[in-house]
C-alpha cells in the first residue's frame, strides 16, 4: 500500500493558499488519494474542507496515502508539493 | 428628525451619502418541499454551488494578490467533493436542495468553529457559501456589494473578504458594520483604500436603503437623516480636511513647535513604496519577520545585513528603528520547531525565543550592528514582548555588545508599564505597542470580534498605562514612542503627544491626517486633552470629551 509521511514547508500549515494548491493537485491525480495526521483518520485529498479541518500546522506531519496504477507517481507528486513553503503573506 | 449612531472609528474620514446595505441574506423556506425526483433535486443542488464558484472564479480574475486567493480558495469549496456528497446524501433522505446545502455547510461550519481561532474566521466564509448558493435556488439576487448606480455608503452586518476583496473606492463613500473589531480585516482594507469606515456598530441594524448618513471615520460617530445644516458642517470640515492633508508637510509639530516625530512602521521592503514614506521622518516600527518566515532555514547574516543596508539606505539622514524578530507558536519556524502552545499570545515569543535560540538573536543584532555602520541612517534597535527589567538589561548588554548604541524595548505587556522606570534605566528609548498593550491589559483577544470594544484604544486601563510609561520616560528624560494603531488615530495622537511622547509611528497612509492636526494644537491644548482623557470613566466617554473639548479649541463647537 503506498505511503508517503511529509513534513509541511509551509509557516501557515496546510491553510489558505498552501491548502488550495494542494487540493487542485489531488485533484488532477488519475488515483484518489487520502491525508491524515499521524494516527489520525485519513481524508479526502480533494476535499478543501476536510483537509482544512486537519488543522495541520507547518512543521507538523502527515501522511498520504493512495492505490492502484500510478499511485506512487501520485504521492510523489503530492509529497513534494507539501515539502515545499508555499506562503505567500508575510505576518504583520 | 437626525439621529445620532456610535460605532469604531477604524478610518478616519468625513463621508456624506445615502445608504445602501448588502443585500441581505435570503431566509431558508419554512417548510421542506417534498422530493419527487431525487436525481434532479441533486443536480439543482450541484447547478447551484457550481453557479456560486463560477461567480467566485469570475471575481478571482479581477482580484489580484491576497485577495484573489481567498476567493480560489472559496471557489474550491463550493466545488469542494466531500460537500456535495453530504448534499446528496442529504437529498436522498428527503431533504430539498436549499435545505440539503443549508444543512451540509452547517455540519463543515460545526467542525471549523470546533478548532477555533484561524479556522473559526473561515466559518464566516462557509456562511457566505451557504447563503449564496440558498439564493441561487431561490431565485434571488446573489448578495454581495451593492450597486445602486451612484456613489453610496456601504452598510453591512459584517463583509467577508469575498466583499471587501472587489471593493471600489469610486463608488464606496464610507463603509459601516454592525460587528468586527479595530484590527480586523474591514478596517485594514479601508484604511488601505482611504475610506472612512466604521465598525461595531450594532444599532446600523435600522439603517435602510437610501437613506442619508453622515460619518466620521476618526470618531466613530454616525449620523441617520443629518440636517442640512450639519451635513454642510461636515463638507466643509473634509474640504478643511483635506486642504490641510495637501499641505501638509515637514516634521511633525505642535501649532506652537513642539516636536514630536512623525515616524512611519514597516513590515519589508514593499512598504518603502508607499506615498507617505518621503514626507516621514523616519522609521518607528521596522518588522523583521518578512527576512525569517516562508522559508526553509534561517537567513544567514550576509543576507540580513544586505536586506537591512537597503532599507538603511532609503532612509540615510533619518531614523530607523529596527525590532528584533517577533514570532511565537502561532507562526513557528521551520528552522527554529516550536510544540502549539494552547495560548500562544501568552508563550515563548519574541524576546522570550532567545531564552531558547540565543544563537537567533545574536546573529541578527550582529547584521543590524555591521549594516548600521556602513550607513547613514540613525539605526536603533528593540525587543518585542518584554516583561521585565532584567530582560531589558540582558538584551541591551547583547545589543551593546555588536556595537549598537541606540537600544530599546517595546513596552506591550502590562508589566513592562508598570516597570518603566526600572527599564528604562538600562535602555535608551522605550516604544508602546498599543495593540498588544490592550490585548494583554484588557485580556482580550486580538481575534475576538465580539470584544471588539474591550480593545478600543481609549480603554481608560490602556491610556493610564501608556501615561505611567511616558511618564517614567519625561522623568529619565529619555524618549517614549508609540507605535501601535493608536498613534495614527489624530485625536489619540493629540492625546499622548500632551503625555509627553516623543515620537509617533503608523501606516504611512495615517500621516499626513496626524501631521495636520497636531500642526492645529498647542502643546497646552494637547495637555488639556490628554487630562480629559485620562479623566474619563470608559472608552466611548473619553474620545467624546476630548473630541467635545479639541472642537471647543477650534472654534467650531
Amino acid at each position: 500500500m503506498p505511503e508517503r509521511t511529509v513534513t509541511v514547508g509551509s509557516k501557515v500549515g496546510l491553510h489558505a493558499r498552501p491548502a488550495s494548491l494542494f487540493v487542485q493537485a489531488a485533484a488532477r491525480q488519475s488515483v484518489p488519494v487520502t491525508i491524515a495526521k499521524p494516527d489520525g483518520d485519513p481524508v479526502d485529498a480533494r476535499s478543501i474542507l476536510m483537509v482544512i479541518g486537519l488543522d495541520v500546522r507547518g512543521g507538523q506531519d502527515v501522511v498520504l496515502h493512495a492505490d492502484g496504477d500510478g499511485a506512487d507517481a501520485a504521492l510523489d507528486e503530492l509529497a513534494a508539493l507539501l515539502a515545499v513553503d508555499h506562503d505567500a503573506e508575510v505576518a504583520s | 428628525m437626525s439621529r445620532e449612531l456610535r460605532g469604531l472609528g477604524v478610518s478616519a474620514g468625513i463621508a456624506v451619502g445615502p445608504v445602501a446595505r448588502l443585500a441581505a441574506a435570503p431566509e431558508l423556506p419554512d417548510v421542506n418541499a417534498e422530493v419527487e425526483d431525487v436525481e434532479f433535486e441533486t443536480a439543482r443542488a450541484a447547478d447551484a454551488l457550481e453557479a456560486v464558484a463560477a461567480d467566485l472564479d469570475a471575481r478571482a480574475a479581477q482580484a489580484d494578490g491576497a485577495g484573489a486567493d481567498v476567493l480560489v480558495a472559496q471557489a474550491l469549496m463550493a466545488r469542494d467533493p466531500v460537500l456535495a456528497d453530504a448534499v446528496a446524501g442529504l437529498v436522498r433522505e428527503g431533504r430539498d436542495a436549499p435545505h440539503a446545502i443549508d444543512a451540509a455547510f452547517a455540519e463543515h461550519r460545526r467542525a471549523l468553529e470546533a478548532l477555533g481561532g484561524y479556522m473559526a474566521e473561515r466559518a464566516a466564509d462557509l456562511d457566505d457559501l451557504r447563503t449564496r448558493a440558498v439564493a441561487h435556488l431561490l431565485g434571488l439576487p446573489m448578495p454581495g456589494i451593492p450597486d445602486p448606480g451612484h456613489p453610496f455608503i456601504l452598510v453591512a452586518d459584517d463583509l467577508a473578504p469575498a466583499d471587501t476583496a472587489t471593493l471600489d473606492p469610486a463608488k464606496v463613500l464610507g463603509i459601516v458594520t454592525e460587528r468586527g473589531g479595530p484590527t480586523g480585516h474591514t478596517a485594514i482594507l479601508a484604511k488601505q483604500l482611504g475610506i472612512p469606515a466604521i465598525t461595531a456598530c450594532p444599532d446600523a441594524v435600522a439603517l435602510t436603503d437610501g437613506q442619508r448618513l453622515m460619518l466620521d471615520g476618526a470618531s466613530g460617530l454616525l449620523v441617520a437623516d443629518p440636517e442640512d445644516a450639519l451635513v454642510a458642517d461636515a463638507e466643509r470640515r473634509a474640504r478643511e480636511l483635506a486642504a490641510r492633508r495637501a499641505s501638509s508637510h515637514g516634521p511633525g509639530r505642535t501649532a506652537d513647535g513642539h516636536p514630536v516625530r512623525l515616524l512611519v512602521n514597516v513590515g519589508g521592503p514593499g512598504d518603502l513604496a508607499a506615498p507617505g514614506i518621503p514626507g516621514a521622518q523616519g522609521v518607528g516600527l521596522l518588522r523583521t519577520e518578512f527576512l525569517f518566515l516562508e522559508r526553509a532555514t534561517a537567513p544567514t547574516r550576509d543576507e540580513q545585513e544586505a536586506l537591512y543596508r537597503e532599507i538603511f539606505d532609503a532612509f540615510a539622514g533619518r531614523t530607523v528603528i529596527v525590532r528584533t524578530l517577533d514570532v511565537g507558536a502561532d507562526k513557528p519556524l521551520a528552522y527554529l520547531p516550536q510544540a502549539p502552545e494552547e495560548n500562544p499570545a501568552l508563550g515563548v515569543r519574541g524576546l522570550r525565543l532567545s531564552r531558547r535560540d540565543p544563537e537567533l538573536l545574536d546573529e541578527q543584532l550582529a547584521a543590524i550592528a555591521a549594516a548600521a555602520r556602513g550607513s547613514d541612517a540613525d539605526v536603533g534597535v528593540m525587543a518585542p514582548m518584554v516583561a521585565t527589567a532584567r530582560e531589558a538589561e540582558g538584551f541591551a548588554a547583547a545589543a551593546r555588545g555588536h556595537g549598537l548604541t541606540k537600544v530599546g524595548v517595546m513596552v506591550e505587556v502590562p508589566a513592562a508599564a508598570l516597570c518603566a522606570a526600572d527599564i528604562l534605566a538600562h535602555v535608551d528609548f522605550a516604544s508602546l505597542g498599543t495593540n498588544d498593550l490592550a490585548q494583554y491589559t484588557l485580556a482580550t483577544d486580538r481575534l475576538a470580534g465580539e470584544l471588539a470594544d474591550l480593545l478600543d484604544p481609549w480603554q481608560p486601563a490602556l491610556l493610564r498605562l501608556v501615561a505611567a510609561t511616558i511618564e517614567a520616560g519625561v522623568a529619565a528624560d529619555k524618549p517614549v514612542g508609540v507605535c501601535g494603531e493608536a498613534a495614527s488615530e489624530p485625536m489619540l495622537a493629540l492625546v499622548l503627544t500632551g503625555m509627553g511622547v516623543t515620537s509617533l509611528s503608523m501606516g504611512a497612509t495615517s500621516l499626513a491626517d496626524v501631521r495636520s492636526t497636531l500642526a492645529a494644537h498647542t502643546l497646552e491644548q494637547c495637555r488639556d486633552l490628554a487630562a480629559t482623557a485620562l479623566a474619563a470613566g470608559s472608552a466611548p466617554d473619553a474620545r467624546a470629551s476630548v473630541e467635545a473639548v479639541a472642537r471647543e479649541g477650534m472654534g467650531v463647537g
